[in-house]
């Protein structure tokens, strides 16, 4: 189903809770709402699947303004945070409950809920209680009872929110086939980037219930438009004074501007290591962490403190070292603006021609 | 120290609970089983016991239904603000705080035959006060808020999900109330019922000042007893009060199954 949502706000009292997003969502696509607690994220979902009504704003389902119909006919599925199975029914009655609101036949329902069963590996599990399930079972079965009365849209509310963090992985990947291969389009709410970035099509960041930016994971991590978006997604170490700092002297005329730095835009070794000596300086190892699969590294630059990783395979740095300091891009943004500024100097000053 | 207190609450229990009803029993039988007999099947007797049944199973209907609505109302309606909320909230308590004669003094003073609208009833030939309608709404008044107060903390545990679930899933609020809603609260329901039925039963200050306590007209089981004990009656109010005990033991080892049943699910 094609989604369309206009001006979307949700106020709480006189707190905005919801403020003013616009967001449109192609026909089969997985989205992924992230974002801090608090952001709104579950504010939406429940206007979109008509819990809650806006303050104002149009939600638009295919075509069509469906603010003013009521949960049971806006044809979407929903799976709560923590499920909200119905506790005094078995796993058969649980899927069958959309089915049999419906008016469907006996034998429909029963071809329908087995089939689901059988997709959500729940076969053998139809006849016991929610609270004889484990987390991973119960959610597999909000999923199928969403899915029973073949819902346009399905929203998720942190789906994986209960579930440890091994099962987690594994889960959220059979989500995601499971969604490929029944086709429908979805948003699921999460707290974890990881997450959003593994699975979705694409990333909507919801921060003080505002939409930051929406766009595939790739797009936002390259490409952040806003500060927020910037520090939120993937790691970053935020620097006052840029200037400072080799490659990076342009920014001066930006009074006012900071810089954010990504680990992996910092590369640090010997100076021989180097291909283009000219755009780097030294810093000194400060602290080094294990952090099981690589080292992370904080350099101390004059006042300026960084942080990036290094391979284990290479030499093992000491506290104290002096290492050469390579800055491939940063963030920059003031009050009005964010752009990405690459290093100057790795821009090759005198290209050889062989 | 422990077995000390032990053996004195037992003790209270039995001078409190078990000597009492021990008497009441010994009282009843002062004539044999013919005294007994005799004491119950007086008209007035008979005609009491048929009150307080009218009273109870009214009173028990109503309550049920309007105690769930409310509770219901109060803990998810959207559309009735909070300071409402809590000003309804807190009505429900009233009868707690107040003494159930002067419950039964307010529905005097407002529906008696000399206030404006107990006399507008009175032409239209619905007498309310001294009458069985002004009974039961009495005993309505004393028993509001078992109903009310057994199945909010319920509502409020089980939490809106399963029936906000449940709508997605395209069922209304009737069916809604039957599938998801009943089954989690049907316990406390009963449990509502049992105290509902025990309160009324035993209902003495509230109905005794709206009836006037008119024998063969208005009299219920305990304000029967009451006056029989006024006149020196003794075995015929020990014969209706074991009756009216009896009950009240049975009442009791329902209400412990339906506390166990409240608490399996
Ligand atoms: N019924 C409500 N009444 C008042 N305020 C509310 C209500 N529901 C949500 N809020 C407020 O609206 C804001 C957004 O809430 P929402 O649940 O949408 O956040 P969220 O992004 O889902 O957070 P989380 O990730 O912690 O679940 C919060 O500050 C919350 O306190
Ligand atoms: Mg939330």
């Amino acid at each position: 189903m094609h989604i369309e949502v206009r001006g979307l706000k949700k106020q709480f009292g006189d707190f905005q809770a919801v403020n003013d997003v616009s967001f449109e969502i192609e026909k089969g696509h997985l989205i992924g709402l992230l974002g801090p607690s608090g952001g709104g994220k579950t504010s939406i979902l429940r206007m979109l699947a008509g819990l809650e009504s806006p303050s104002s704003g149009d939600i638009i389902f295919h075509g069509k303004r469906v603010n003013d119909l009521p949960p049971q006919e806006r044809g979407i599925g929903f799976v709560f945070q923590n499920y909200a199975l119905f506790k005094h029914m078995t796993v058969y009655d649980n899927v069958s409950f959309g089915l049999k609101v419906k008016g469907q036949s006996k034998e429909f329902i029963r071809e329908r809920v087995m089939s689901l069963v059988e997709l959500t590996g729940l076969k053998g599990f139809e006849h016991r209680y929610p609270h004889q399930l484990s987390g991973g079972q119960r959610q597999r079965v909000a999923f199928a009872r969403a899915l029973a009365p073949e819902p346009q849209l399905l929203l998720l509310d942190e789906p994986f929110a209960a579930i440890d963090a091994k099962i987690r992985t594994e889960l959220r990947t059979w989500l995601k086939d499971m969604i490929e291969r029944v086709g429908i389009t979805s948003i699921f709410v999460t707290h974890d980037q990881e997450e959003a970035i593994e699975v979705a099509d694409e990333i909507m960041i919801i921060n003080k219930g505002r939409l930051e930016q929406k766009g595939s994971p790739w797009e936002i991590y390259k490409n952040p438009q806003t500060q927020f978006v910037a520090s939120f997604i993937g790691e970053s170490t935020i620097v006052e004074n840029i200037e400072r700092l080799k490659g990076f002297e342009e920014a001066a005329n930006w009074p006012g501007t900071q810089a954010l730095i990504r680990p992996e835009y910092i590369e640090i070794g010997k100076l021989s290591e180097f291909r283009l000596p000219s755009a780097t300086f030294q810093g000194t190892v400060k602290h080094l962490h294990f952090r099981g699969s690589e080292w992370m590294v904080e350099v101390q630059v004059g006042d300026i403190k960084l942080i990036t990783y290094r391979s284990l395979e290479k030499d093992v740095l000491q506290p104290g070292d002096e290492v050469t300091v390579l800055i491939h891009r940063a963030y920059l943004f003031n009050d009005s603006d964010t752009w990405i500024m690459e290093n100057r100097l790795k821009v090759d000053p005198m290209p050889i021609h062989i | 120290m422990k077995k000390l207190w032990i053996t004195l609450t037992y003790l209270v229990f039995i001078i409190l609970l078990i000597i009492p009803i021990i008497k009441i029993f010994t009282g009843a039988w002062e004539e044999g089983w013919d005294g007994f007999v005799e004491a119950l099947s007086r008209k007035q007797s008979l005609h009491a016991l048929m009150m307080t049944g009218i009273i109870v199973v009214v009173v028990t209907a109503i309550n049920t239904v309007f105690g769930v609505m409310l509770a219901l109302y109060l803990v998810r309606a959207g559309w009735i603000g909070k300071r409402m909320k809590q000003f309804m909230n807190s009505l429900v308590d009233l009868p707690f705080a107040v003494s159930p004669v002067i419950g039964g003094l307010m529905i005097v003073l407002l529906l008696g035959p000399s206030s404006i609208m107990g006399a507008f009833f009175e032409d239209i030939g619905f007498k309310v006060v001294y009458a069985l309608p002004g009974m039961i709404l009495a005993t309505l008044f004393v028993t509001f808020p078992l109903m009310v107060r057994e199945v909010m903390p319920v509502l409020q545990e089980i939490g809106s999900q399963q029936e906000e679930a449940a709508s997605t899933l395209g069922a209304y609020s009737w069916y809604t109330f039957w599938h998801v809603t009943w089954p989690s609260i049907r316990w406390g329901v009963i449990y509502g019922v049992v105290l509902t039925v025990a309160r009324s039963l035993g209902e003495f200050g509230a109905v005794l000042v709206v009836s006037g306590n008119i024998m063969n007209k208005t009299q219920t089981a305990t304000t029967l007893v009451y006056q029989d004990v006024e006149n020196f009656n003794v075995i015929a109010a020990n014969s209706i009060a074991l009756v009216l005990a009896a009950f009240s033991v049975g009442l009791l080892l329902l209400m412990e199954w339906a506390k166990k049943r409240k608490e399996v699910h």
